[in-house]
């Protein structure tokens, strides 16, 4: 394995493990101040109960993400350096701010997980609200330096150097506003339906359980909305893939030849070799109205591009199809519920939909993960989209198969150590009695040896 | 005085507050780590358990001070960062898997099942965590105030071994003295603030003693540090005992220090709190202070190493603003928490 490909896979690998944690981070302090306020209005114990039971997962998740994520700012200079080097004067800004934001995050889930019997309850619900808010600020300001890899804006660019450089305008660069939407939505649509689907699948172990149903209540409040708004946020971002990064809308859609009319292709293999793509559903013209709102629109092809500037087609082609094609579904059956709420059903007598909704429910993350991967595996063989390749930036340190060996072993262990933890012991399934879990923050047990043996 | 204070040194100079703050709380976390591997004694799981109380509510916000001084160098100084990075891989790795590890093992004790053979484990990972990982981020700075980290790692000379470009600039008895005076000095701090949080006036006595055997520790060490200096980085040695900022510094050092095993043979905890946090900043400060007006000495200075001045700018901007959401906060956080002594157990 070349050293580019092994900082290059650490690299994928980190990020993919950190999102899912930090998209928890994002949408579960949400579903834990609506249970709190719910308790505070309606003095429903239940819903006290869900509050705690959901800051415990916060709280490991939010752990996990904090350590996940300061690897990650360490990572980038040790695999990047060069990239980081040129461009850090431009996007450590967004860096800066996410600092503060996960500063606030940080000192507020503190007052929240141990100040249950310390503060006043508004007090309380206060720090949920600011653990909610800054998680959400986090998100979008480490986005919004991504988005500006693949639209680089705010410097000019004078014998391959980056001078004049405002960092406000690279901020304000044009893939912020589509990306930071989409990736914010996704946040609360994956997290909401994933909880949603534990939930719906104890329901149909103990129907009319009522600590699962007010917990699937909650979980669709925040995740169906923004489910529902996804495919709406989707042709936001697909029209300014299509405006900004021609390229990677090609490899996205499978599209080799540049054509007016451009069909939309649902699945098929794309084949770099013969610049075909085969055993696709072809909708015609579709393409060019998605991405253009014209039917006969050009779509730029692969051919307007050197092959050296390709992206790996077949990866994005199909990473794409994958996020579109969960995201419909839990689109879908957000929509199912929706129409239940409507008609003033309660979704939890509904079975059908109780199984729909543990089918979805680990199909945001998978959908979250695959878009990143258009994202990221999109804008190759670039690291800031035409203006720096990946291949430039990567450190001279010779050897880095071991510390990508050392990582994989890592999160292999952080993953089964926080899925272990999350459905332990107290954990959602079985719950202690509630006079266990109220008034009273956890103490841990440090050491198991009573106090006077040695 | 303006020429001095150019908005580059600011920023650096804000840089090691952060640093400082740091070394404070997130070190004094650590500390707690080092006690919980030693814990011994009839009181061992009460002392355990103070230490737990202790870091629970605050270790997260004391850890994000790292992330800030990481963040600022890699906006306002990111050739030095690449320098480091670079340079410093293998050491940088040791000390994420070591936060990584610190952090997700208290986390996962305080949530995994109850049982022994759980805790113990989960136990054992975060005190071993807690040990390694202030030594490595003490050779890290040793291998930075010697003057090691060059701004051309691995690209000038074909000759260059990877031994040479990779591991012998922080391999060294100087770097490894300054990662044993700063686990010395974190576990000093932890020790001293556990006298003010224990309620139990037995418990107290064990920090206290604790706290005494660091401070002779790292006094030790830091002197160690000092003479292998002499050799091994001398222009921080010269810096060290010769500079304008000599006097002062080294004078803090030594009635900070006197001052602190005063007060804790006293059993004045509180202000032996006071003084062994200001023991420890200047020790801190006497690194940039005595290497200035260098970043990387040898290597790059703060004015050449600075990003331009529209990004300064604004980053100053931003840490004003940062600073007025963020020390509320702060000072809320640790009001609720540290304002009247733990229950012990």
């Amino acid at each position: 394995m070349s050293d580019l490909l092994a900082a290059r896979t650490q690299m994928a690998m980190s990020l993919a493990f950190h999102i899912i944690f930090a998209v928890v981070g994002v949408a579960m302090p949400v579903l834990m101040v609506v249970a709190e306020r719910r308790w505070q209005r309606h003095g429903d114990r239940i819903h006290l109960e869900l509050a705690k039971r959901w800051s415990k997962g916060t709280a490991i998740l939010f752990a996990v993400g904090a350590v996940s994520g300061t690897v990650l700012s360490f990572e980038l200079g040790l695999l990047w350096p060069r990239f980081m080097e040129y461009a850090g004067p431009v996007i450590g800004m967004p860096f800066s701010l996410e600092g503060f934001a996960f500063f606030t995050e940080a000192i507020f889930l503190g007052v929240y997980l141990y100040g249950w019997d310390r503060i006043s309850p508004r007090a309380h619900l206060f720090a949920g609200i600011m653990v909610a808010i800054s998680g959400t600020a986090s998100a979008v300001f480490v986005v919004t330096a991504n988005a500006w890899m693949n639209t680089p804006t705010g410097f000019d660019l004078v014998d391959g150097r980056m001078v004049n450089i405002d960092p406000i305008a690279a901020m304000l660069n044009p893939a912020s506003f589509p990306q930071t939407l989409h990736m914010t939505l996704a946040s609360f649509a994956a997290t909401g339906l994933a909880v949603a689907g534990i939930h719906a699948f104890l329901l149909l172990r103990r129907p009319n359980d009522p600590f699962h149903r007010r917990a699937l209540n909650i979980a669709l409040l925040v995740g169906a909305p923004a489910a529902i708004l996804m495919p709406v946020s989707g042709d936001i971002s697909a029209r300014y893939v299509a405006k900004w990064q021609p390229a990677k809308l090609a490899a996205m859609e499978g599209q080799f030849a540049t054509e007016r009319g451009a069909p939309l292709r649902i699945g098929g293999i794309p084949n770099e070799e013969d610049r075909t793509t085969r055993w696709a559903i072809e909708v015609p013209k579709a393409l060019s109205l998605l991405a253009f709102h014209d039917p006969n629109a050009e779509v730029k092809g692969l051919d307007a591009f050197p092959e050296a500037d390709w992206p790996p087609v077949l990866i994005v082609h199909l990473a794409f199809q994958v996020m579109v094609g969960l995201g419909s579904m839990m689109a879908i059956v957000s929509l199912w519920s929706l129409w239940i709420r409507w008609r003033k059903r309660e979704p939890s007598e509904h079975r059908n939909f109780l199984r729909a909704v543990v089918l979805v429910s680990p199909m945001g993350f998978i959908a979250i993960e695959a878009g990143w991967v258009v994202t990221e595996v999109g804008r190759q063989p670039w690291i800031v989209y035409n203006i720096f390749r990946t291949a430039d930036a990567v450190t001279p340190m010779p050897g880095l198969v071991y510390p990508l060996v050392l990582f994989t072993g890592i999160y292999i262990f952080l993953a089964l150590s926080s899925c272990g933890c999350c459905t332990g012991r107290s954990s959602t399934r079985r719950r202690p009695p509630i006079s266990a879990l109220a008034n009273r923050p956890r103490v841990p047990r440090i050491h198991g040896s009573p106090p006077m043996s040695r | 005085m303006s020429e001095l204070f150019t908005l580059p040194v600011v920023i650096a100079g804000i840089m090691v507050v952060s640093l400082n703050a740091y070394v404070l709380l997130a070190g004094a976390d650590f500390g707690g780590g080092v006690w919980d591997f030693f814990a011994s004694g009839p009181r061992r799981a009460a002392q355990r358990t103070l230490i737990a109380d202790a870091i629970g509510p605050v270790w997260e916000a004391n850890h994000v001070w790292l992330i800030l001084v990481v963040v600022l160098l890699f906006t306002c100084f990111p050739a030095a960062f690449a320098a480091l990075s670079i340079t410093l891989h293998i050491p940088l790795v040791i000390m994420l898997v070591g936060i990584v590890m610190r952090g997700a093992a208290f986390t996962f004790r305080t949530y995994d099942s109850q049982r022994d053979a759980v805790q113990n484990r989960w136990s054992l990972v975060f005190a071993v965590a807690s040990l390694v990982t202030p030594v490595i981020l003490g050779v890290c700075v040793g291998a930075i105030a010697a003057g090691c980290i060059p701004t051309d790692a691995g690209m000038t000379f074909a000759s260059e071994t990877f031994r040479d470009a990779y591991i012998a600039p922080w391999l060294t008895a100087f770097s490894f003295a300054i990662g044993a005076t700063t686990l010395a000095l974190f576990a000093q701090l932890a020790a001293v603030y556990l006298t003010v949080e224990a309620a139990d006036p037995e418990l107290q006595d064990d920090f206290r003693r604790r706290a005494l055997i660091a401070q002779g520790g790292a006094l030790a060490s830091a002197l160690l540090a000092l003479v292998l200096a002499q050799r091994e980085a001398p222009a921080l040695s010269e810096g060290l005992l010769r500079g304008w900022q000599s006097i002062p510094l080294l004078a803090t050092v030594s009635v900070s220090a006197a001052a602190t095993a005063w007060f804790l043979h006293q059993r004045r905890f509180r202000h032996a709190r006071v003084s062994a946090a200001i023991q420890a900043s200047a020790i801190l400060w006497g690194w940039p202070l005595a290497q200035f007006p260098w970043l990387l000495p040898r290597h790059l200075t703060i004015e050449t190493a600075a990003s331009p001045a529209p990004t300064l700018r604004l980053i100053a901007i931003a840490l004003a603003i940062g600073a007025l959401l963020l020390f509320p906060s702060l000072f809320y956080l640790f009001r609720v928490f540290k304002s009247r002594p733990a229950r012990t157990a």
